[in-house]
């Protein structure tokens, strides 16, 4: 069956002498079946998007710093906040935190050679540069100016071509997750080191398990919703056209049946990524192994059944909006549950203020903000004032940028050793952090008042009693546009002559550090035992990885 | 070396932390002025979950710039932390406590909504009628004024409720203006309402999902093409507020802004008794007059 196709953990030995050489820079650009060199694909490709993306936003900012509409077209600004929504969220956090360090750590932590399905892997990765350039192409002709939840009719009515390649793209980036995530389970599954029982996988997999699952049954819908709208805008269907027999309420329940998960694919990972680098820099075990692993279940399962708490003023009947405020409360149990676990693993521990714990600490209190704004919103009375308002853009930017983007600076600040085999400077990772945080709190955290006090969301004109609160925001927004350089100039500069990080810069017990960095093609020359687990600090041979074979 | 005990700390912590909550809960940093009747409900409710809030936040940061400042790495200690892998009373008591809140919230969120009329959906007037794309439909709008009060066949969604309204007006959203149309065959381009009176609105959208929204008041609700919505409501205080659009309805959404008047019931009825002199001598240029100051 299956099982035989796989080559399970198979001790088939590379001698030093045989083994290929190291992927060449130009590898990097081409159909590539090596998960590390498709996880920095990956992370390279949405970094240039999570740049234009952040680009758009700076020039919508710059818009708002007056009331009127009188920097852009207020066409291209609506085309800049669909886009700039779309890129973040597909070109950018999607891909950095699935493809990129899934791809890149999955194997390397369970003692993979590879994954399940290499080619799969690299073709689902090559489907995303024909989607950025869709949607970045999609400006020639005006581009989609819908919102990135392009709600019919206004996406029927509305730059009908741009809106098509709109579609076209974000069905591409959503098969890609597809196959993405079927490919990561079959893997955690069935590609684990002997030695390897699901209770000593770290939690970082768990994590990418749990999205995983999460993709796979939530993405086809998505994709059934943006190919109605599809025929509707081209071949003359009418699934969404009012005054044909359509309904408009349809599309947002498909859309939003994938698109509520997708935040928790935005934050899963993240959450995987933040068990990992807490325990390392603390130098503690991770606190509740198992109540983490349960809550990202959990939070797996909950998370599609809370969709239509972004529909309390659509036409939604009263028992919808009870179930659904209730549902989407409870989301906040396990996610609570993963915050203390993480607070109590810092008890005890000997912090290292490393860029990426510090980038861990801060998304731990961004988060709360976000977290705790989102149960607000998740109410039906309070939803009922604060919808579609500058309160909403204030709190899934605490989640997704003081979490998500939070999160993967923590990653790549951890991981850059291991995948390029040079350390990133600290003196620059900390200017990064400071910029970052200072930059997120001044642009999203007046927008709270903007929301509460009538301001609503994706105007690019405004009442000019909101000019002052805006300007802080567009400030900030410059702010966070800097925070990028440094850390920029850190990744080109050190990437080359960075100082050399050996294995394990950081004694961390997981298995990727137990191979060479950056690690060799197949990653190591005999498979490493596991003979601890992975977050077993402060316990005999504490900080040294216990394991029989090294890569290098 | 006497230190001062643990539950001394804690207990000064809680104090302080409840204070700064409780005084949280009473700031109103957050809110336009109440002009509604489900206004004070709203806001009451938010100030709880802000309260409760800004007391999970001080504990959560407190605790983790504390742990951050004293468990942090001293000079040359290169050992690891303490191998504490977990505690199940702990966990217990952080899953139950958060499961308790949010249960608590959930529950007093429907009671809430109760109160707002959430759950009084289905009644008044108003019709369901599918609207054209286009928006120069003159005629069209003002019999939809006239229908309003035709039976209605489809459930409806909103806060509304089973008694009839002393008020009750069709709104139509258009590409980027609100049509007002009152069952005496006024349209306006306004809406004008008496205070301290139950308020029917039937909300149609004539081509785009637009989003009626007005601040003061706490209540939104969408407009949506192929269906009629409602909102009931009653409002507390003579004004002029604003009316906005809440849902991206094209490139001058963020324009799409008229007022809502508060009125005595005198004012009310001199305006309505007015209004209707002068539109229906001449109905249709009323209406086109109205159409053309949207746009």
């Amino acid at each position: 069956m299956a099982q035989a196709q796989i080559p399970v953990s198979g001790e088939y030995p590379i001698g030093q002498e045989q083994h290929p050489a190291p992927w060449k820079w130009y590898d990097y650009f081409t159909f590539n079946v090596d998960h590390k060199v498709i996880g920095i694909q990956y992370l390279v490709f949405s970094f240039v998007f999570y740049l234009i993306g952040g680009l758009m936003a700076v020039v919508m900012r710059t818009e708002l710093y007056t009331p009127d509409a009188d920097l852009l077209d207020p066409n291209l600004y609506n085309a800049l906040l669909t886009n700039h929504g779309t890129i973040m969220i597909f070109g950018w956090v999607v891909p950095a935190a699935i493809g990129g360090f899934g791809n890149f750590l999955v194997p390397l932590m369970i003692g993979a050679r590879d994954m399940a399905f290499p080619r799969l892997n690299a073709l689902a990765f090559w489907m995303l540069p024909p989607a950025g350039l869709l949607l970045l192409g999609s400006f020639l002709f005006g581009g989609a100016q819908s919102g990135w939840t392009a709600y019919p009719p206004l996406s029927l009515i509305t730059a009908n071509t741009a809106q098509s390649m709109w579609c076209l793209s974000i069905i591409l980036a959503g098969t890609s997750s597809i196959l993405g995530s079927v490919n990561f389970i079959v893997t955690m599954v069935k590609m684990r080191v002997p030695s390897m029982p699901w209770d000593k996988m770290p939690l970082f997999c768990w994590a990418m398990l749990a999205t995983s699952i999460l993709a796979l049954l939530s993405t086809p819908v998505l994709a059934v919703g943006l190919i109605l709208l599809l025929f509707d805008i081209n071949f003359g269907t009418s699934f969404f056209k009012p005054d044909a027999g359509g309904n408009v309420i349809i599309y947002q329940h498909l859309f939003w049946f994938y698109s509520h998960p997708a935040v928790y694919l935005m934050i899963l990972p993240i959450f995987g990524i933040m068990s990992e680098v807490i325990p390392v820099h603390s130098r503690k075990p991770i606190f509740g192994y198992k109540a983490i692993v349960g809550s990202s279940l959990v939070i797996c399962m909950v998370g599609l059944f809370v969709w239509v708490h972004h529909m309390f003023t659509s036409g939604t009947p009263p028992w919808m909006r009870m179930f659904f405020t209730v549902s989407t409360l409870i989301v906040a149990v396990p996610t609570g549950v993963k915050i203390f676990s993480w607070m109590a693993t810092l008890w005890g521990g000997k912090i290292r203020y490393t860029s990426a714990m510090l980038f861990a600490l801060g998304l731990l209190i961004m988060f709360v903000i976000g977290g705790l704004s989102g149960v607000t919103l998740g109410t039906a009375p309070v939803d009922v004032h604060m919808h579609d308002t500058y309160y909403v853009v204030a709190h899934f930017h605490y989640v997704l940028f003081g979490g998500s983007v939070f999160g993967l600076y923590a990653g790549i600040y951890h991981w850059f050793p291991k995948m390029t085999g040079r350390m990133l400077n600290e003196r620059l990772g900390k200017i990064h952090f400071v910029l970052t945080l200072i930059g997120a709190n001044l642009t999203f955290l007046p927008m709270h008042i903007l929301g509460t006090q009538g301001m609503p969301r994706r105007v690019a004109m405004y009442d000019p009693q909101f000019t002052q609160i805006n300007q802080i925001c567009t400030i900030g927004a410059f702010v966070l546009a800097f925070s990028v350089i440094p850390f920029l100039v850190n990744v080109i500069w050190s990437w080359r002559w960075g100082e050399k990080a050996g294995d394990n810069p950081w004694r961390a017990l997981t298995l990727e550090w137990t191979t060479a960095s950056p690690p060799i093609i197949e990653n190591w020359h005999h498979l490493p035992v596991v003979t601890h687990g992975p977050y077993d600090y402060g316990r005999a041979g504490q900080g040294k990885a216990a394991v029989t074979t090294s890569g290098s | 070396m006497k230190q001062i005990p643990a539950s001394i700390w804690t207990l000064t912590v809680g104090v302080v932390v409840t204070l700064i909550a409780l005084w949280a809960g009473r700031q109103n940093i957050f809110f336009p002025e109440q002009a509604s009747a489900q206004a004070p409900l709203v806001d009451n409710f938010f100030n709880l979950m802000f309260m409760i809030a800004v007391a999970l936040f001080l504990l959560v940061a407190g605790t983790v710039l504390f742990f951050a400042i004293y468990f942090r790495q001293r000079p040359g200690d290169e050992g690891d932390g303490i191998p504490l892998e977990g505690s199940f009373a702990l966990e217990a008591y952080w899953t139950l406590v958060p499961a308790v809140i949010v249960i608590f919230l959930g529950v007093y969120s429907v009671q809430v909504f109760a109160q707002m009329g959430g759950f009084a959906t289905g009644g008044g007037g108003g019709n369901h009628l599918l609207m054209s794309h286009h928006r120069h439909h003159h005629t069209q709008l003002v019999s939809h004024g006239r229908d309003a009060e035709a039976p209605e066949s489809q459930a409806k969604y909103g806060l509304g409720g089973t008694e009839p309204a002393d008020v009750t007006v069709t709104v139509t959203g258009m590409q980027y203006a609100w049509i007002f149309n009152y069952p005496e065959g006024i349209v306006s381009g306004e809406l004008h309402i008496p205070v301290n009176k139950t308020v029917q609105l039937n909300i149609k959208a004539a081509d785009v999902i637009h989003s009626f929204w007005v601040p003061q008041f706490r209540l939104k609700q969408d407009a949506i093409p192929g269906h009629t919505t409602e909102l009931r409501f009653t409002a507390t205080k003579v004004g002029a507020y604003p009316i906005v659009c809440a849902e991206l309805c094209g490139a001058y959404h963020g324009a799409m802004r008229t007022q809502v008047y508060v009125h005595t019931q005198e004012e009310y009825e001199q305006w309505l008794a007015a209004n209707q002199v002068a539109q229906n001598s001449d109905l249709s240029e009323a209406v086109a007059v109205q159409t053309d100051q949207m746009n």
